[in-house]
Parts: structure tokens; sequence; C-alpha cells
């Protein structure tokens, strides 16, 4: 049945997060981006609110909440209005815990979940994108070439979140036999694995600048069998990719439900020949498209997100929801930067760095993984 | 919990919707090509066709029943604007009639079907300047209506139609009330019917009152004072409006799915495939502008499911409704100008259904409150902003 209605514990969820993202982000949100780092405290605070491990099962000391890409979405999108580059530092753990929980074996989920249950922050990512320009999911430069019970893994992943500080990366790579999204396999390597190489100096990117970003580089990584997530079952790679999509598109449905929000008091305050920008039909129009196109995000994005939920297949509300953010969210940050004027184009206001984080999220929804 | 997945019921009686609609596809062409005739009230095909009840309508008390409203509406028009298995009865003005109507004149008027006469040739959305008047002959108990009405909705078909005049040009909307004026009434005609780009199977007429005379007890919800403060009648049509926009949108929807679908399928014949999960290199532009429609269609969609959503869980949803409008009305069309383009000079050709959906369609951003008109509701809504601050 369709309905609308979040859950009174999404509700709660929902409100919780909120207010955090109000007190605790935004206020540091430009000093992170200036100095292209997220604070320990910080990373302790969302630790604290049980985010990351929430979806963790009471057995393994974890939330126990059900596993719901719902109820990430709307945790994400909360975040996300606070400040996208802290909310993808905080959240990048689950890119390594979710996968996990959907596609592990019993032996998986207890040796490596536990890690995240302690009472401080822990890091461990999924690394996905690679090194050339044509990414394509069923074509990956990463392989996985069977040897003896395990594994040898090369190549190269770029834009890793937290690879520098994490414990453990999910590997995303293309199995030596089988072709295209079949053929995509998940490995969890240590960060001390021999061949496995963490670059000393971190992503510079346009956007999201507080989110640590490494290059990895893997050469000839031997991984055993119970490494391989889901065992001999393997993954199923179209819906951990939709999962990780939706999840990021999240991120950018916050950020510009903040540019949106943070535009329609300034247009009422900023005058222009004795009334206020607002009372001007263009700009009118624009806030009015705004939030239009922030609804239909949204909607599109629980769509694809509830799809995971029931166990549908989710690739095709996913590219249908990506598709859509990819061009309105650009738009949203674009037009939320012009109401601003001059006075969007200097780094006093949150608004230039929102309009590099929606161009930059855009993009990382094809590459990372959140 | 949020859900976008229907029940297996629902899931039937869309089914069964859809085999109506294809039904009625059939009578599509005739009917826009022969525009100076009705189409029949029940389609020959009625008679053999077994219809699965639609739910429960009544957006107030039944949620479900709100949104499979929207649904069934997109099918219908995937099938055609105008033809139906079986014409309902209902027009804009019966949407009036229950939203403000008092019970006795809803069940005095049950069973007709009512045009809404709001737009004169000077005056659309602004409805405040409404020249059309109506004055009280206390000696009689009757109103005197005069003016001209046009664009009226299934004018000439109605039984009657509810029409909005001023009892007082000076207090703006505070004095603009509807009246419920049956066919037949001395010094009431229809005078016209138009001519238009599409949706030529329905009728929209143009009518004249001169000193048309009603009995006093038809204004529309009975309340004669004159409010100052605004209000008062608008805010019936107002009401009225938060039923109807998104269904606008759903009308669009529904001709913009048919336009898409019968896109892929041609192309696809012709090798074009579309593959969600490949790398944006390994996409052909036409795949990809096909997925972006898909993509406009399906946020238009739950923009309209949620504004009805919203009705049927009785909260408020003025901002939401026009958002649905606007949403539906824009991407109905984009999307049949965009598929016309994809499948070349042959989209054009009206052997196809093609060229007429793009036709059919173009009215929904215009009809009760253009795309723009959505937009200054929206604006105000999330500006805080009158309509004086902001027009």
């Amino acid at each position: 049945m369709i309905s609308f209605s979040p859950s009174e514990e999404q509700e709660l969820i929902q409100q919780t997060v909120s207010e955090f993202a109000q007190n605790e982000m935004r206020e540091i949100s430009r000093e992170c981006d200036e100095t292209g780092s997220v604070p320990r405290e910080f990373l302790e605070k969302t630790w604290e609110l049980g985010l990351v491990n929430s979806m963790i099962p009471e057995e393994l000391d974890g939330g126990g909440m059900e596993r719901s890409p719902v109820t990430t979405a709307i945790v994400l999108e909360e975040l996300a209005f606070g400040c996208a580059s802290l909310a993808c530092a905080a959240l990048s753990p689950t890119t390594f815990i979710h996968p996990l929980l959907d596609f592990g074996t019993d032996e998986q989920k207890k040796e490596y979940l536990p890690l995240f249950t302690g009472t401080s922050f822990h890091a461990a990512s999924m690394a996905l994108a690679e090194s050339h320009f044509t990414f394509d999911l069923g074509a990956l430069r990463t392989v996985a070439e069977p040897k003896g019970d395990g594994y040898v893994l090369s190549g190269i992943k770029r834009m890793v979140p937290l690879g520098d500080r994490a414990s453990h990366f999910l590997i995303i790579a293309r199995s030596a036999s089988n072709e295209g999204i079949g053929g995509v396999e998940a490995f969890i390597v240590p960060r001390d694995a021999k061949g496995l190489a963490i670059a000393d100096e971190g992503e510079k990117t346009l956007g999201l600048r507080a989110l640590p970003l490494s290059k990895l580089e893997l050469e000839r990584v031997e991984v055993a069998a119970s490494q391989r997530l889901g065992g001999e079952q393997g993954i199923d790679a179209a819906q951990l990719f939709a999962a990780a999509r939706t999840a990021s598109l999240a991120v950018g449905l916050g950020l510009s439900r903040a540019m949106l929000e943070t535009s329609i008091p300034y247009a009422k305050e900023r005058y222009a020949f004795g009334q206020p920008i607002a009372q001007k039909q263009t700009i009118a129009f624009w806030l009015a498209d705004m939030q239009i196109e922030v609804n239909s995000m949204r909607w599109l994005i629980w769509k694809a997100a509830s799809h995971l939920e029931h166990g549908l297949p989710a690739a095709k509300p996913m590219a249908l929801a990506s598709s859509y953010a990819q061009r309105e969210m650009i738009k949203i940050a674009d037009n939320g930067l012009q109401v601003f004027g001059g006075h969007g184009y200097i780094r006093d206001y949150p608004v230039e760095m929102w309009y590099r984080n929606a161009r930059t999220i855009t993009v990382l929804d094809t590459v990372a993984a959140l | 919990m949020i859900d976008f997945t229907l029940s297996q019921r629902d899931e039937a009686i869309l089914e069964n919707q859809r085999e109506q609609a294809m039904l009625c596809r059939k009578y599509a062409r005739y009917y826009d090509e022969h525009e100076e005739e009705f189409a029949p009230d029940v389609l020959p095909e009625a008679d053999s066709f077994e219809s699965k009840p639609l739910p429960e309508t009544d957006s107030a008390r039944d949620t479900n029943g709100a949104v499979m409203g929207m649904l069934t509406t997109m099918m219908q028009n995937y099938g055609d604007y105008t033809i139906r298995l079986r014409r309902g009865k209902g027009g804009l003005g019966n949407a009036a009639l229950a939203a403000s109507g008092t019970p006795e004149q809803v069940e005095r008027w049950r069973g007709q079907t009512l045009a809404m006469a709001i737009t004169e040739p000077g005056c659309g959305s602004d409805s405040k300047a409404i020249q059309a008047t109506a004055v009280l002959d206390e000696a009689t108990n009757e109103w005197i209506l005069n003016g001209e009405k046009i664009f009226v909705t299934t004018g000439c078909r109605a039984d009657g139609v509810v029409v909005w005049a001023t009892l007082d040009k000076e207090a703006g909307r505070g004095g603009i009330k509807s009246f419920i004026v049956m066919k037949g009434t001395p010094g009431f005609d229809v005078t016209h019917k138009e001519k238009k780009l599409g949706i030529r199977a329905d009728d929209t007429a143009a009518m004249v009152f001169r000193d048309c005379r009603i009995p006093r007890d038809h204004l529309l919800g009975g309340k004669e004072s004159v409010s100052r403060k605004g209000g008062g009648g608008f805010k019936g049509v107002m009401k009225t409006f938060n039923m109807t926009r998104p269904a606008v949108g759903a009308i669009g929807i529904g001709i913009a799915q048919a336009a898409l679908d019968f896109t892929k399928e041609e192309l696809a014949r012709e090798g074009v495939v579309i593959d969600y999960m490949a790398a944006p290199h390994q996409r052909s532009a036409i795949a990809e502008k096909l997925i972006e429609i898909e993509a406009d269609i399906d946020a238009a969609v739950l923009d309209i499911l949620h504004s009805a959503w919203l009705s049927g869980e009785a909260k408020p949803n003025n901002t939401e409704a026009s958002i649905a409008k606007a949403k539906g009305g824009e991407v109905a069309r984009t999307a049949t100008q965009r598929c016309i383009g994809l499948l070349g000079s042959l989209g054009i050709s009206r052997e196809y259904l093609l060229e007429k959906w793009f036709r059919d369609s173009r009215i929904t951003d215009i009809y009760e409150g253009t795309g723009q008109i959505q937009r200054l509701i929206i604006a105000r809504d999330i500006l805080g902003y009158s309509a004086a601050e902001l027009s």
C-alpha cells in the first residue's frame, strides 16, 4: 500500500539527527572545508548517536534496528542538511557495514561487525571508484584471480572514503572468469594486507573536502576464500550498487534542501529597487522550483530505497532517481547561488561550498560509495 | 511505513483499467477527427467488459482510495483523454458541489453533470477580477445573473453549471459566490463550442447569462453575506482545486506515459535497448533521453500520489497539490514533445496517436491554473507571502 508516512521510529531518528545537524554540524562545516579535515571529536559525537552501528543486530551488540535503506536515506538527508562532507565522513563506515549486513555470511558478520560496536569511532569503507574516466561497474579493472583456495587482487582504487584511517576495506573487483555485473565481487581486505599500498597524500577534490579520500593500490594482494563477501554465494552487485548510490543521492537531497531553506530567508531580507528580491517573480519561481524538485527527488530516492527494503530489484528505480537528481541537484545549487548573487560567491557564506559539494556528490554517486 | 508497492487487489484493478483504456484507444482517433460529434456515453465494448469496482474514492475517508483515484485517472488517460468505456456523470461543478454545497444541495443535484464556469473573456486564474454579476431580487427571492463565461469544460453536455459571479465588485474575492444554473433556465445560453489544439473530443463551451433568474437557494453553500476580508466563496473554489489540481497532473502523466511506452516499443523494435545499469559511456544518447523522460514521469507520479495521499490523510496539501499540478503539467508537455523528437518524422504521422498525445497533453499545463500560477501558489506558501505581497 502506497504510503509517504515514516514510521514512529523513523520520525524519532529524523528529529534527533535534524537537531544534531543544526547544533553540531553547520557551525564547524566551513572550517572543516577550509582545512580539509574532519575533527575526531565530531566523529565521536556521531558515534555516540549510534547512527553507524544502529542496524547491526543486537546479538552482536549493535543497535538492533531493522536494516532499512529508507531509514538510511532519512538519516543522510538530515545529516547532509547540516553538512554534506561531514555526513559522508561520519557514515562512511556504513559503506562497509551495510553490504556485510546484506550479503555477509554469518561467520563474516560475527568476525567483522563487532569492530563497530565499541565506544569509539571505527573506520572502514568500500573501495569502488577506479583510476580511469570511464568507470563501469560491469567492466571493473580491479581483478580477482583465483589462487588455490583464495584470490589475488590487483588494481587501483580511487576516492576511497576514510582511506587514511580505515582498518578494513571492502574492495569491489571483477572476477577473472565472469563478465558483466554478474562477475562483480567484494572482498574484505585489512589495511595491513601485503601488497596494499595507501597513498600518503589524500585525494584533493572540488568539494566534500572534509571527507578524507584516498588512493589505494593493490598489487597481488592475496585474500582467503573466507574474505570473499557472501562466501560461495557472493553478492548481488546490482543491489549493492543501488543501495550505495541511493544513499549518496540522499546526501545530495539534504544538501539541496539546505540550499533551498537558506535561500528563502535571504531572498526575503535582500532588497533591490525597494522590495525584497523574493517578491520578484523570477526569484520566487526559482524558489518554487527548488521546492518542487526537493520533493520530487525525495520521493524518487525513497522509492528506490523502498525497493531495496522489499528485496525488489532496485537498479531501475535507482537509475531513475539518479538521472533525475543529477540534473536537479545541480540546478538547485546553481539557482541558490544565483539568489545570493555576489554573496553566493564569497566564502563568508556556505553557498559556494554547497555549490561545489553539489557538483561533487552528483559524481561521487557513481564512483565512491555511501 | 514508507512504501511504494500496491496490493494484489489494487494491481488487479489497475490492470483491469488498463484493458479498458486500450479499448478506448480504438476510438481516440475517430473522435479527434470528428469533433462535431459527441463520443457515446457507453462504448459497444462495454457490454462484454467486466469492470472491477474501483476503490472508495472519498478522499476524506480513505487514503488508499485517494491514491488509487490518481492511479486510475492516469490509467484512463493512458487510453484516451476523453473516451471512456462508460462515461461517468460528473464535471468540475460536481466537485465544487461536493466540497461547498449544503447537504440539501448535494442531495438535490445528485446524479446531474455539472460543469464549472469561472473563466471570462477578460480573466482566468485571477478570479477576483470576475465581471459576471449576481443581484438579489428580494421581491421574488431570485438571483439575477448577467455575464459571459468561456472555457467551460463539458459545458455543452452538462445538465447544469456552477457559475461564479460577484455580488459586489468592490469586495474583490469576498464578493464572489457560486450559483447552480440548470440548462433550460431562461436567459442562460450556450453560445459556442471551442475548436482546440487537442482534447478535441472534449466539449469546451462559451456561455452567456442575460438577466437569468434562478431561485435564491441556488447559491452554493447558502452563505449570502459578503466578506470584506477576502475568502468567502473564493475559499470554496480553492478547496475544490486542492482536490482537482493533482488530478489534472494525473491526466497529463497518463498521456505522457502512453507517449513514452509507444516510443520505447517502437525504438526497441529498431534495436534501441535500455540498460539501467550501463555506464554513461556505454549508453546511447537515445537511451539516456528515454531514461530521463521516464525519471521525469516517475517524479511527477510520486508528487501526484503524495498530494493525494496527504488529502487522504486529511492533512493540508495546498502546496503539494500545486506541486503535483506544476510537475505533472510540465512533464506531460515536455515528455510528449521529446518523444516526437526521438521518433523523427514518423513521430508526427496521424497514423499513430503520438501527435495527438502531444496536442492533448498540452492543456494540462494550462487549465486549472497554469504552471506559472501553481508556482505563484507554491512560492507564496514557502515564503509566507500573501497574494498582495507576491503577485
